[in-house]
């Protein structure tokens, strides 16, 4: 495609042209409406003049005879800017007026029209144009009355010149405005299909211009920059993934691999081969829980949930999750402090909260215990805060530091502190995930001491019930 | 136990059958979704495990057409699948359970033997009242008890118990516990259930001299008369 034809085609070109289109369409009915008008008064005039020329005199024909109309008409004639008066015999010799040569055949038309003519003064310059008004006299005698109209038609031919030096302007202005936004806007795009190309072509860290006009394609590099961004951050995200899966399924692997080989090589009697062959199942069904969470946030993140989503209450289900682990912790010496407001309606998927509560639940049980052994309580509340739901699981276990907070979302981050202990560091960012399907949010706050873990959800709007009142009869 | 599996995997297959026929049942294999619909039509099963992934017809259009024929047999849909709202989409084209890949095999069985048993005993005929030995579970008021001895029990316990007992002598997992008593179908990753049972077990044993809930190692539990092979 030519740099011209490309240009062309610009959605700035084809809508400015467009514009140019109606435009002049505009001025051209407007200016016609004009001329049009103008003549028409301008005829109007004329016939009215006419008209009383032939009232006066039609008296004095009345009054005098031809005799009296002929008199008349020559002494009219002779006035200076005299309107045209001719009297005629019936074969068409002129007996009186100031009107010199004639189209043949003119004399013989009875009534109005507008014809060509020439003063009896001015023989040698070329014919005028004129409207003109015959009667037919007693006695086959001919009288035409009438106004040059030389004038209306200059007239017409200064708005018939207007007309088209106006559309002529408006036409390459417009051509050239167009051209020159479209040029403009090609450019931008230009400049932004050479980023994204770049940006495509591996350098992922390239951003649009922001022109900082704040027009529809400063929005749109905007929202292209912030789409850019996310996908750095999956792609990141992804990175880290197959890093970790990577380094974190070898260590379990290895493990399984190790007890294999270990019981093959030692193991004598049966029942020993069946300890080593449950001890390896065992660290397969580990491998297949990494893999499961891994793909369900993998899932939660790439966003496919979102159809599952169904009308809820997140304070049942986190009742009901509370009373699942209530039991573990009082086995474990710790007490489980339940509050949770009635009513607090979700749109979203009752599993994966009950899940990601699952996940926190385990993990204040796991590493909520107070270093000193003291104090071992996690609470539990769920209540409304304004139009959205905060889920608190609060412990008092050693917490985790500031700086680290943002950190342990990730997956399979686990802290130095936890490394001991079993997990794999899949819990918060699947409890995250979930946060983010249902458009809320994961906080991790002090609790001081001990960790404060705030899942935020919108609450579904509920349309306050409406008394249904009886029409008055 | 006849059970058909319709699974395009021909490893997968083959470690199914022989598990089955190893664990006492009957078990046939077809490779694609039509021979399976061809079978699953033809021939007396008790239960169906059928794949999602088929060649030639996939498994919930078999499972759709199924039904549609008014072939009732009950069916346990595998799927690699395992998304979240896949459940829903499988029991609602007529699947009467569902487990995600990968599973171990001591829970698909226990699955398809709950599966293929209330098939044999039709909904209606579910007793108000479930009996093991001594042990009573009246479904109508809520009521349990030992030797005649009134058990108290909390609302989740008694859920438990009943689910229990409704499976009497048949193996049921933690994840089938926490999808009947809790309505959840997530993996219970720590001892969560296994709490529960054993507080429940507390109340319904302690003192008798014949427990009667068993722990089955590496597949779950059981409500049964007497001890069994397995069982620690």
């Amino acid at each position: 495609m030519t740099a011209l034809g490309k240009l062309f085609r610009t959605t700035a070109f084809k809508l400015s042209f467009a514009y140019l289109v109606v435009f002049t369409l505009f001025a051209f009915v407007t200016l016609g409406y004009v001329a049009w008008s103008a003549e028409k008064v301008l005829t109007d005039q004329f016939v009215s003049t006419i008209e009383n020329e032939i009232e006066g005199l039609s008296q004095q024909y009345r009054n005098g005879g031809l005799r009296r109309l002929v008199n008349v008409v020559d002494r009219r004639s002779r006035t200076p800017g005299a309107s045209l008066y001719l009297v005629t015999t019936d074969v068409g010799e002129r007996v009186a007026g100031n009107v010199g040569a004639l189209p043949p055949g003119v004399i013989d038309r009875v009534g109005q029209f507008e014809t060509l003519y020439s003063r009896t003064d001015e023989t040698d310059t070329k014919p005028n144009a004129a409207l003109v008004r015959v009667y037919l006299l007693p006695g086959g005698f001919r009288l035409l009355v009438g106004r040059d109209i030389e004038e209306r038609i200059r007239l017409r031919n200064v708005i018939h010149k207007a007309i088209g030096y106006s559309l002529l302007f408006i036409g390459v202005l417009g051509c050239l405005g167009s051209w020159f936004i479209a040029r403009r806007v090609l450019k931008r795009v230009d400049d932004m299909t050479d980023i994204t190309r770049d940006i495509m072509a591996g350098d992922l860290g390239g951003r649009l211009k922001i022109a900082g006009t704040g027009d529809e394609l400063d929005r749109l590099a905007q929202n292209l920059n912030d789409m850019l961004d996310r996908i750095g951050e999956l792609m990141r995200g992804m990175r880290e993934v197959s890093d970790n899966i990577a380094h974190d399924l070898k260590t379990p692997l290895t493990r399984l691999r190790n007890k294999a080989d270990e019981a093959l090589r030692t193991a004598r009697t049966p029942d020993e081969l069946k300890a080593a062959l449950e001890a390896t199942i065992e660290e397969s069904d580990n491998l297949i829980r990494i893999f499961n969470a891994l793909l369900m946030i993998a899932r939660l993140e790439a966003g496919n949930a979102r159809e599952s989503l169904a009308d809820f209450d997140a304070a049942e289900a986190v009742r009901d999750v509370a009373e699942l682990y209530e039991a573990v912790a009082e086995e474990v010496g710790v007490s489980l402090e339940v509050s949770v407001e009635g009513g607090l309606p979700i749109h979203g998927n009752r599993e994966l909260l009950g899940q990601a509560m699952a996940n926190l639940l385990d993990n204040a049980l796991k590493y909520g215990a107070a270093p000193d052994g003291s104090a071992q309580t996690i609470t539990v509340s769920a209540e409304r805060v304004g139009q959205e739901a905060r889920i608190v699981v609060a412990d008092h276990g050693p917490g985790i530091p500031a700086e680290e907070r943002s950190h342990v979302l990730e997956r399979f981050v686990r802290l130095e502190t936890a490394r001991s202990r079993p997990g794999f560091g899949l819990g918060l960012s699947l409890a995250a995930a979930v946060a983010r399907l249902h458009e809320g949010r994961l906080l991790l706050e002090d609790n001081a001491p001990g960790l404060r873990v705030v899942l935020v959800l919108p609450l579904k709007e509920v349309p306050v019930p409406q008394l249904a009142l009886p029409s008055a009869a | 136990m006849r059970i058909l599996i319709i699974e395009d995997d021909k490893e997968a297959a083959s470690y199914l059958v022989k598990a089955f026929r190893e664990t006492g049942h009957v078990a046939d294999h077809a490779a694609d979704g039509l021979d399976g619909y061809a079978m699953a039509e033809a021939g007396d099963y008790d239960v169906l495990v059928v794949d999602r992934m088929l060649p030639k017809l996939d498994g919930l259009s078999l499972i759709r057409s199924l039904r549609e024929q008014k072939v009732e047999t009950p069916v346990l849909i595998l799927s690699a699948l395992g998304q979240v709202d896949d459940r829903v989409k499988g029991l609602r084209a007529g699947g009467d359970d569902y487990l995600p890949k990968p599973y171990a095999f001591s829970e698909l069985l226990a699955r398809v033997e709950v599966l293929s048993r209330r098939r044999a005993s039709a909904p209606s005929s579910e007793p108000t009242i479930y009996r093991i030995a001594d042990l009573e579970l009246d479904r109508l008021s809520h009521r349990v008890t030992r030797s005649g001895q009134e058990i108290v029990l909390q609302p989740r316990e008694f859920r438990l118990l009943e689910y229990l007992m409704k499976n009497a002598n048949q193996v049921v997992t933690r994840t089938m516990l926490l999808e009947h008593v809790w309505d959840y179908h997530f993996d219970p990753q720590t001892n969560v259930i296994d709490v529960h049972v054993s507080r429940l077990r507390s109340k319904i044993d302690k003192g008798f001299d014949k427990p009667l809930i068993h722990t089955i190692r590496g597949a779950g539990y059981m409500v049964r008369m007497g001890p069994m092979e397995g069982e620690e």
